[in-house]
Protein backbone atom coordinates (compact mmCIF):
# COMPACT_ATOMS: atom_id res chain seq x y z
CA UNK A 1 0.00 0.00 0.00
CA UNK A 2 1.25 3.42 -0.85
CA UNK A 3 0.82 6.49 1.23
CA UNK A 4 -1.75 7.78 -1.27
CA UNK A 5 -3.80 4.62 -1.03
CA UNK A 6 -3.72 4.86 2.78
CA UNK A 7 -5.13 8.37 2.46
CA UNK A 8 -7.71 7.04 0.01
CA UNK A 9 -8.70 4.23 2.36
CA UNK A 10 -9.05 6.56 5.35
CA UNK A 11 -11.08 9.08 3.37
CA UNK A 12 -13.32 6.83 1.31
CA UNK A 13 -12.95 3.31 2.60
CA UNK A 14 -14.91 1.56 5.31
CA UNK A 15 -15.21 3.52 8.55
CA UNK A 16 -13.08 0.99 10.39
CA UNK A 17 -10.40 -1.55 9.68
CA UNK A 18 -6.80 -2.50 10.29
CA UNK A 19 -3.67 -0.71 9.13
CA UNK A 20 -2.41 -4.05 7.89
CA UNK A 21 -0.63 -2.66 4.84
CA UNK A 22 1.73 -0.43 6.82
CA UNK A 23 4.34 -2.82 8.20
CA UNK A 24 5.13 -1.09 11.49
CA UNK A 25 1.47 -0.20 12.15
CA UNK A 26 0.55 -3.83 11.42
CA UNK A 27 3.33 -4.98 13.71
CA UNK A 28 1.78 -2.96 16.54
CA UNK A 29 -1.60 -4.48 15.56
CA UNK A 30 -3.25 -1.12 14.98
CA UNK A 31 -6.92 -0.70 14.02
CA UNK A 32 -8.68 2.47 12.97
CA UNK A 33 -12.23 3.72 13.28
CA UNK A 34 -13.64 6.96 11.87
CA UNK A 35 -16.31 8.54 14.09
CA UNK A 36 -17.71 11.53 12.24
CA UNK A 37 -14.72 13.81 11.74
CA UNK A 38 -12.60 12.03 14.29
CA UNK A 39 -10.19 9.20 13.68
CA UNK A 40 -9.52 6.87 16.62
CA UNK A 41 -6.71 4.33 16.41
CA UNK A 42 -6.55 1.37 18.75
CA UNK A 43 -3.71 -0.89 19.79
CA UNK A 44 -5.07 -4.16 21.21
CA UNK A 45 -2.98 -5.50 24.05
CA UNK A 46 -0.42 -8.12 23.10
CA UNK A 47 2.37 -9.72 25.11
CA UNK A 48 4.93 -8.46 22.58
CA UNK A 49 4.12 -4.82 23.51
CA UNK A 50 5.28 -5.22 27.11
CA UNK A 51 8.27 -3.17 28.23
CA UNK A 52 8.31 -4.09 31.89
CA UNK A 53 7.36 -7.67 32.70
CA UNK A 54 6.68 -7.54 36.47
CA UNK A 55 4.10 -6.12 36.79
CA UNK A 56 3.38 -5.99 33.05
CA UNK A 57 3.36 -2.48 31.59
CA UNK A 58 3.37 -1.38 27.95
CA UNK A 59 6.71 -0.30 26.52
CA UNK A 60 6.66 3.48 26.20
CA UNK A 61 7.88 3.12 22.64
CA UNK A 62 4.73 1.24 21.60
CA UNK A 63 2.54 4.05 22.93
CA UNK A 64 4.74 6.63 21.18
CA UNK A 65 4.44 4.66 17.93
CA UNK A 66 0.64 4.63 18.29
CA UNK A 67 0.64 8.39 18.95
CA UNK A 68 2.84 9.14 15.92
CA UNK A 69 0.81 7.02 13.53
CA UNK A 70 -2.44 8.50 14.88
CA UNK A 71 -1.14 12.03 14.29
CA UNK A 72 0.04 11.21 10.76
CA UNK A 73 -3.18 9.44 9.80
CA UNK A 74 -5.32 12.27 11.22
CA UNK A 75 -3.32 14.75 9.18
CA UNK A 76 -3.96 12.69 6.02
CA UNK A 77 -7.67 12.79 6.73
CA UNK A 78 -7.60 16.59 7.15
CA UNK A 79 -5.62 17.48 4.03
CA UNK A 80 -7.77 19.14 1.36
CA UNK A 81 -9.07 16.52 -1.03
CA UNK A 82 -8.81 18.75 -4.06
CA UNK A 83 -5.03 19.17 -3.79
CA UNK A 84 -2.26 16.71 -4.64
CA UNK A 85 -1.24 14.72 -1.61
CA UNK A 86 2.07 16.00 -0.19
CA UNK A 87 4.70 13.70 1.28
CA UNK A 88 4.56 13.97 5.06
CA UNK A 89 7.66 13.62 7.20
CA UNK A 90 7.94 13.84 10.98
CA UNK A 91 10.21 16.68 12.11
CA UNK A 92 9.83 16.63 15.89
CA UNK A 93 7.82 14.59 18.35
CA UNK A 94 7.58 15.20 22.08
CA UNK A 95 5.90 12.57 24.20
CA UNK A 96 4.78 13.11 27.80
CA UNK A 97 4.14 9.91 29.68
CA UNK A 98 1.31 10.53 32.13
CA UNK A 99 0.44 7.11 33.50
CA UNK A 100 1.86 3.61 33.23
CA UNK A 101 0.41 1.70 30.29
CA UNK A 102 -1.60 -1.20 31.70
CA UNK A 103 -1.79 -4.53 29.86
CA UNK A 104 -5.00 -3.43 28.14
CA UNK A 105 -6.17 -2.06 24.82
CA UNK A 106 -4.98 1.50 24.13
CA UNK A 107 -6.69 4.18 22.03
CA UNK A 108 -5.46 7.42 20.52
CA UNK A 109 -6.89 10.46 18.77
CA UNK A 110 -5.22 13.61 17.43
CA UNK A 111 -6.13 17.24 16.95
CA UNK A 112 -4.66 19.39 14.20
CA UNK A 113 -3.59 22.64 15.88
CA UNK A 114 -2.38 24.23 12.69
CA UNK A 115 -2.31 23.07 9.11
CA UNK A 116 0.09 25.31 7.21
CA UNK A 117 1.55 25.04 3.75
CA UNK A 118 4.81 23.50 4.95
CA UNK A 119 4.27 22.43 8.55
CA UNK A 120 1.40 20.84 10.41
CA UNK A 121 1.30 20.88 14.21
CA UNK A 122 -0.77 18.24 15.99
CA UNK A 123 -1.62 17.24 19.55
CA UNK A 124 -2.43 13.64 20.25
CA UNK A 125 -3.44 11.69 23.34
CA UNK A 126 -3.55 8.01 24.22
CA UNK A 127 -5.89 6.50 26.78
CA UNK A 128 -7.08 3.12 27.98
CA UNK A 129 -10.31 2.71 29.96
CA UNK A 130 -11.08 6.39 30.41
CA UNK A 131 -10.43 9.06 27.79
CA UNK A 132 -10.31 11.68 30.56
CA UNK A 133 -7.36 9.86 32.11
CA UNK A 134 -4.82 9.80 29.26
CA UNK A 135 -1.73 7.63 29.65
CA UNK A 136 0.37 9.73 27.26
CA UNK A 137 0.18 12.96 25.29
CA UNK A 138 2.35 14.13 22.42
CA UNK A 139 2.75 17.01 20.08
CA UNK A 140 4.28 16.71 16.66
CA UNK A 141 5.53 18.93 13.89
CA UNK A 142 5.13 17.24 10.53
CA UNK A 143 6.59 18.62 7.32
CA UNK A 144 4.46 18.71 4.19
CA UNK A 145 6.62 18.24 1.13
CA UNK A 146 4.75 19.56 -1.91
CA UNK A 147 7.05 19.24 -4.88
CA UNK B 1 31.78 10.13 34.20
CA UNK B 2 34.52 7.55 33.76
CA UNK B 3 35.89 6.36 30.45
CA UNK B 4 34.42 3.64 28.28
CA UNK B 5 34.29 0.14 29.73
CA UNK B 6 35.17 -2.59 27.26
CA UNK B 7 32.11 -4.74 26.72
CA UNK B 8 33.48 -8.22 27.24
CA UNK B 9 31.55 -11.22 26.03
CA UNK B 10 30.31 -12.23 29.49
CA UNK B 11 28.87 -8.80 30.18
CA UNK B 12 27.33 -8.66 26.72
CA UNK B 13 25.61 -11.99 27.32
CA UNK B 14 24.31 -10.81 30.72
CA UNK B 15 22.87 -7.59 29.32
CA UNK B 16 21.46 -9.34 26.26
CA UNK B 17 19.66 -11.85 28.48
CA UNK B 18 18.29 -8.97 30.58
CA UNK B 19 17.03 -7.28 27.41
CA UNK B 20 15.49 -10.53 26.16
CA UNK B 21 13.41 -10.57 29.36
CA UNK B 22 11.61 -7.46 28.09
CA UNK B 23 9.05 -8.71 25.55
CA UNK B 24 8.89 -5.64 23.30
CA UNK B 25 12.68 -5.30 23.16
CA UNK B 26 12.93 -9.00 22.31
CA UNK B 27 10.20 -8.61 19.69
CA UNK B 28 12.01 -5.74 17.97
CA UNK B 29 15.32 -7.62 18.16
CA UNK B 30 17.07 -4.77 19.99
CA UNK B 31 20.60 -5.79 21.00
CA UNK B 32 23.24 -4.60 23.43
CA UNK B 33 26.21 -2.71 21.98
CA UNK B 34 28.03 -1.26 24.94
CA UNK B 35 27.84 0.84 28.04
CA UNK B 36 29.91 2.68 30.61
CA UNK B 37 29.15 4.83 33.61
CA UNK B 38 26.39 7.16 32.45
CA UNK B 39 26.17 6.04 28.85
CA UNK B 40 24.75 3.13 26.90
CA UNK B 41 24.36 1.94 23.31
CA UNK B 42 21.76 -0.39 21.81
CA UNK B 43 21.20 -1.50 18.25
CA UNK B 44 17.96 -2.05 16.34
CA UNK B 45 18.66 -4.45 13.45
CA UNK B 46 16.88 -3.67 10.20
CA UNK B 47 13.72 -5.69 9.60
CA UNK B 48 11.05 -5.47 6.91
CA UNK B 49 8.21 -5.40 9.45
CA UNK B 50 9.60 -2.24 11.08
CA UNK B 51 9.33 0.01 8.04
CA UNK B 52 6.74 2.76 7.81
CA UNK B 53 5.90 2.35 4.10
CA UNK B 54 6.80 -0.81 2.19
CA UNK B 55 6.68 0.42 -1.40
CA UNK B 56 9.97 1.25 -3.02
CA UNK B 57 8.31 3.98 -5.09
CA UNK B 58 7.55 6.03 -1.98
CA UNK B 59 10.40 8.44 -1.17
CA UNK B 60 10.43 6.99 2.35
CA UNK B 61 9.80 3.41 1.21
CA UNK B 62 11.77 0.89 3.25
CA UNK B 63 12.71 3.36 5.95
CA UNK B 64 12.42 2.19 9.56
CA UNK B 65 9.32 3.77 11.14
CA UNK B 66 10.05 6.70 13.40
CA UNK B 67 8.08 4.94 16.14
CA UNK B 68 10.55 2.05 16.13
CA UNK B 69 13.45 4.52 16.43
CA UNK B 70 11.59 6.11 19.33
CA UNK B 71 11.31 2.73 21.07
CA UNK B 72 15.06 2.22 20.63
CA UNK B 73 15.82 5.66 22.07
CA UNK B 74 13.40 5.25 25.00
CA UNK B 75 15.05 1.91 25.80
CA UNK B 76 18.62 3.15 25.53
CA UNK B 77 17.73 6.31 27.48
CA UNK B 78 16.46 4.21 30.39
CA UNK B 79 19.48 1.90 30.13
CA UNK B 80 21.87 4.88 30.32
CA UNK B 81 20.09 6.14 33.44
CA UNK B 82 20.68 2.74 35.08
CA UNK B 83 24.37 2.91 34.22
CA UNK B 84 24.52 6.48 35.56
CA UNK B 85 22.81 5.52 38.81
CA UNK B 86 24.85 2.30 38.78
CA UNK B 87 21.91 0.11 39.74
CA UNK B 88 18.92 -1.60 38.24
CA UNK B 89 15.92 0.23 39.60
CA UNK B 90 12.43 0.91 38.35
CA UNK B 91 12.20 3.91 36.04
CA UNK B 92 9.45 5.74 34.26
CA UNK B 93 9.92 7.95 31.23
CA UNK B 94 8.55 11.42 31.99
CA UNK B 95 9.06 12.83 28.54
CA UNK B 96 11.00 12.10 25.41
CA UNK B 97 11.62 14.37 22.44
CA UNK B 98 13.00 13.29 19.11
CA UNK B 99 14.21 15.60 16.36
CA UNK B 100 14.18 13.66 13.09
CA UNK B 101 17.19 15.01 11.22
CA UNK B 102 17.22 12.69 8.23
CA UNK B 103 15.57 9.41 7.20
CA UNK B 104 17.24 6.21 8.35
CA UNK B 105 19.08 4.36 5.59
CA UNK B 106 16.99 1.38 4.33
CA UNK B 107 18.59 -1.96 5.12
CA UNK B 108 20.88 -0.69 7.87
CA UNK B 109 20.75 -1.14 11.64
CA UNK B 110 19.88 1.86 13.74
CA UNK B 111 22.25 2.47 16.63
CA UNK B 112 21.06 4.44 19.63
CA UNK B 113 23.38 6.07 22.12
CA UNK B 114 22.31 7.91 25.24
CA UNK B 115 24.24 9.82 27.89
CA UNK B 116 23.07 11.03 31.26
CA UNK B 117 23.95 14.67 31.69
CA UNK B 118 22.30 15.30 35.04
CA UNK B 119 21.25 12.90 37.74
CA UNK B 120 19.25 14.05 40.76
CA UNK B 121 17.73 11.96 43.52
CA UNK B 122 14.49 11.51 41.63
CA UNK B 123 15.02 12.64 38.03
CA UNK B 124 17.62 11.88 35.36
CA UNK B 125 18.16 14.05 32.27
CA UNK B 126 19.53 12.35 29.17
CA UNK B 127 20.58 13.24 25.65
CA UNK B 128 21.04 10.81 22.83
CA UNK B 129 21.58 10.27 19.18
CA UNK B 130 20.37 7.67 16.67
CA UNK B 131 22.55 6.90 13.65
CA UNK B 132 23.34 4.21 11.07
CA UNK B 133 26.93 3.64 12.18
CA UNK B 134 28.38 7.12 11.78
CA UNK B 135 27.45 9.34 14.76
CA UNK B 136 28.46 12.35 12.65
CA UNK B 137 25.46 11.62 10.39
CA UNK B 138 22.66 11.39 12.95
CA UNK B 139 19.16 10.21 12.10
CA UNK B 140 17.68 11.76 15.22
CA UNK B 141 18.58 13.64 18.36
CA UNK B 142 16.86 12.66 21.57
CA UNK B 143 16.25 14.53 24.81
CA UNK B 144 14.56 12.74 27.67
CA UNK B 145 13.79 12.83 31.36
CA UNK B 146 13.32 9.74 33.48
CA UNK B 147 12.03 9.38 37.01
CA UNK B 148 12.99 6.81 39.59
CA UNK B 149 9.77 5.14 40.66
CA UNK B 150 10.92 2.85 43.47
CA UNK B 151 8.39 3.15 46.28
CA UNK B 152 6.14 5.48 44.30
CA UNK B 153 2.56 4.58 43.49
CA UNK B 154 2.24 4.12 39.73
Amino acid sequence: MSFASLAEELRNGPSSGTLAALPYAAYLGLHYAVHGRELVLSMPFAESLVGQPFPPRLHGGTVAGLLEITATATLLLRLPRDEPLPQVKPVTVTVDYLRAGQPQDTFAAAHVNRLGRRIANLSVIAWQEDRDRPIAAAHMNIMLDRD
Amino acid sequence: MTGPVAADEKLRRFVDSFLLGIPHIKALGIRYRGHGRGWAELELPYADHLVAYPDAAHPDGGIVASGAVLTLMDSVGGFSVMTGANKLQPLATLDLRLDYLRPATPGESVIGRSEVHKLTRSVAFVRGVAHNGDPARPIAHMTGTFMFTAGAAQ
